[in-house]
């Protein structure tokens, strides 16, 4: 866990909308787990004032560009403009100074090791799926099943067949792949394969539907949650979600920064997640 | 008083005292904003602080309230975390043994729902040792008995502050709330019914909408304003104490930089607390207290107490 003052290596537009951006972290590549994040910040500008989190999609290192100086070990995220904060990166170029903030958070679980292994992705919900992936791939056979609204919010397919996943597309309004919602695909899967563990990261309906999927078939499902978040460290219990068990009398809360964004999915309250849910209109695709 | 501009060949001294504590220098995290210390002992060294204050306690567990429970706003935050809290039982087994390990005092914010609940909760931290002082929260809004905001009314405020330090046998600080239309009145109250120090201030009562939806953007319907947004009334009302009272302040309120914390200082104010700036980058209080040596250095102040109170109108 460490507190970067660092600048931006790269930030590209990858799809209309979403960019990839690398920011120069060192110490980082071997620390980072799959699944845990980064608060990010510009320092370009005080506006807005608290960091945003970014799931890591990938940490590496780039040769360094004169010799004699060292390797330049960066962290990768991956987003997609929604906001004030999203729109302010956008602009930013190599070089800028940034602050960084990570590794953060509880990452995935990889004890699926020699199972059959199915990765939900929703829109940029497939950010941390990726460094799982290269990870599983070492000792399980992959398959993502990756869901967007339209073309355009399917990414990295290539990236990950890269790595030896087989990937299935699927698109609400059918630009891409099969046309309907990801959690059909998921069924039809685990028909197929009933002892698949399962990891899924996306918009909450969709995690909501995945554990619905999961849960009568005893399936071992983890998922990565969203949350507001101003601190990303535990300390101002903002990011809370209700844990399984949780009652007035005896409340239990759980920080999605720090003791998620991963979480076994049993360990939550989905009646609970599923009203707030419907009261926040959380979605985020 | 004229500050010699000879820049000091020796270290400033930051250290500051009041109401019988000593502290190195007068920087520490707001209630709230920094867990138990222990959240951010990562990403500094908990040694350098001032003192560490804790997350608000109950005498029993609390839950806080539904999610969201926070929403940014131009130039600050609006909470509404509802004081959920680990309770001092926890608390005192599981949290301040990393605690006591800092060279640091720890001060333990605390609340009650109900007169009652104060005093029990006072009479509870007597008997936990490692705590230097307590701070007394009396802006929680949600009491019992039709709603008294102990913090907003002086005879509440004086009842609650006489019964609490009757069972206390630590300094006892009174964090006061803004949300009233003259703090000097409480202040003064606080002051009579046995406070040996004033916090100010705590969150502004804020409302932020949803514009699409027509809906307040936290569960909560309001929350309390935080961040550099609060800094001049903040500012105005460490200042406005300082004037009331003969009691130490401590001024809270938007303090991103030593420049902000400054400004504290020459209103008045024997020591700051910064909070929503903790979230913003975890090292801001380490930099605050080197730009504060930096600053002692270059206007050739030797004693930071030299400026406390320096402010001329
Ligand atoms: C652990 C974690 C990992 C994340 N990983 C990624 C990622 O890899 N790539 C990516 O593009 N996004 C990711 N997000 C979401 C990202 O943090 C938000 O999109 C971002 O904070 C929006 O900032 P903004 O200033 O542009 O938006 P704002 O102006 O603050 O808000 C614009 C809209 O975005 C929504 N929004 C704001 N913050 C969040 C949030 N934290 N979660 C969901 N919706 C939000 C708001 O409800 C609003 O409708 C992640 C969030 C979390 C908690
Ligand atoms: C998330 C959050 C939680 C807080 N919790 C408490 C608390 O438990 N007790 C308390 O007295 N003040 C609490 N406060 C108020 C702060 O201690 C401080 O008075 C206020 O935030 C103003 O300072 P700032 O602008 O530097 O943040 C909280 C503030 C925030 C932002
Ligand atoms: S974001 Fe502050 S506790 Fe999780």
């Amino acid at each position: 866990m460490k507190n970067f003052n660092t600048t931006i290596l790269s930030n590209q537009e990858v799809s209309p909308d979403y960019y990839r951006m690398k920011i120069l972290a060192p110490g980082i590549s071997d620390s980072a787990q799959p699944g845990q994040f980064v608060m990010f910040r510009s320092q370009a500008t005080n506006e807005p004032l608290l960091r945003r989190p970014f799931g890591i999609f990938q940490t590496g290192t780039l040769a360094s560009d004169c010799e004699g100086m060292p390797a330049k070990e960066f962290v990768e995220i991956l987003y997609k403009v929604v906001g004030r904060g999203t729109a302010i990166m956008q602009e930013l170029h190599e070089g800028d100074r940034v602050e960084l903030l990570g590794p953060l958070g509880h990452g995935f679980d990889l004890s699926a090791d020699g199972s059959e292994v199915i990765l939900v992705g929703g829109g940029i919900g497939l950010v941390p799926l990726y460094m799982l992936a290269s990870e599983l791939v070492k000792t399980n056979k992959v398959r993502l099943l990756i869901g967007g609204r339209s073309r355009k919010d399917v990414l990295m397919v290539t990236e990950f067949e890269r790595l030896g996943v087989e990937t299935y597309v699927s698109t609400d309004d059918g630009t891409l792949g099969e046309e309907g919602p990801v959690t059909q695909v998921l069924q039809r899967k685990l028909t197929k394969f009933p002892g698949a563990a399962v990891y899924a990261c996306g918009p909450m309906p969709m995690l909501e539907a995945v554990h619905r999927i999961c849960q009568p078939r005893k399936v071992k499902l983890q998922v990565s949650l969203e949350a507001f978040m101003a601190c990303g460290v535990g300390a101002c219990l903002g990011c809370v979600v209700k844990g399984a068990g949780h009652s007035e009398e005896n409340p239990r809360y759980l920080c999605t920064c720090k003791e998620g964004p991963v979480f076994d999915a049993e360990d939550l309250d989905w009646e609970l997640l599923e009203k707030r849910m419907n009261e926040e209109g959380h979605s985020h695709e | 008083m004229p500050q010699s501009k000879s820049p000091s060949a020796e270290t400033p001294d930051l250290s500051v005292g009041f109401a019988g504590l000593r502290l190195k220098n007068p920087v520490m995290p707001a209630s709230g904003t920094f867990g138990y210390g222990e959240e951010y002992s990562p990403y500094m060294d908990l040694n350098r602080l001032g003192a560490i204050v804790t997350k608000g306690l109950s005498l029993r567990p609390k839950a806080g309230n539904p999610t969201p429970r926070i929403a940014e706003t131009k130039g600050g935050m609006l909470n509404a975390i509802g004081l959920q809290n680990v309770g001092m039982d926890v608390f005192a087994e599981q949290k301040l043994p990393f605690l006591k390990e800092v060279q640091t005092p720890v001060i333990v914010n605390f609340f009650g729902n109900s007169l009652e609940e104060y005093g029990m909760a006072a009479q509870r931290l007597s008997q936990i040792d490692g705590i230097a002082a307590v701070e007394l929260n009396i802006s929680c809004p949600n009491v019992k008995q039709g709603g008294i905001v102990f913090g907003t009314d002086p005879g509440a405020a004086a009842e609650v502050v006489g019964l609490v330090r009757r069972h206390l046998n630590v300094p006892l600080i009174v964090k006061l709330t803004p949300n009233v239309t003259d703090i000097t009145v409480i202040a003064r109250a606080v002051e009579e019914a046995g406070a040996d120090a004033i916090s100010c201030i705590n969150t502004l009562t804020g409302l932020a909408v949803d514009i699409r939806r027509r809906t307040p953007r936290l569960a909560n319907g309001t929350g309390g304003l935080s961040g550099p947004v609060l800094r001049p009334l903040a500012v105005r009302m460490v200042y406005q104490v300082v004037q009331a009272v003969s009691l130490p302040v401590i001024g809270v309120g938007g303090i991103m930089t030593a420049e902000d914390a400054l400004e504290f200082l020459i209103a008045g104010a024997q020591a700051v607390q910064v909070g929503t700036a903790n979230f913003v980058d975890p090292a801001a209080m380490i930099t605050i207290i080197d730009g504060l040596q930096q600053f002692c250095q270059e206007e050739g102040v030797s004693h930071i107490t030299d400026l406390i109170g320096s402010l001329h109108c």
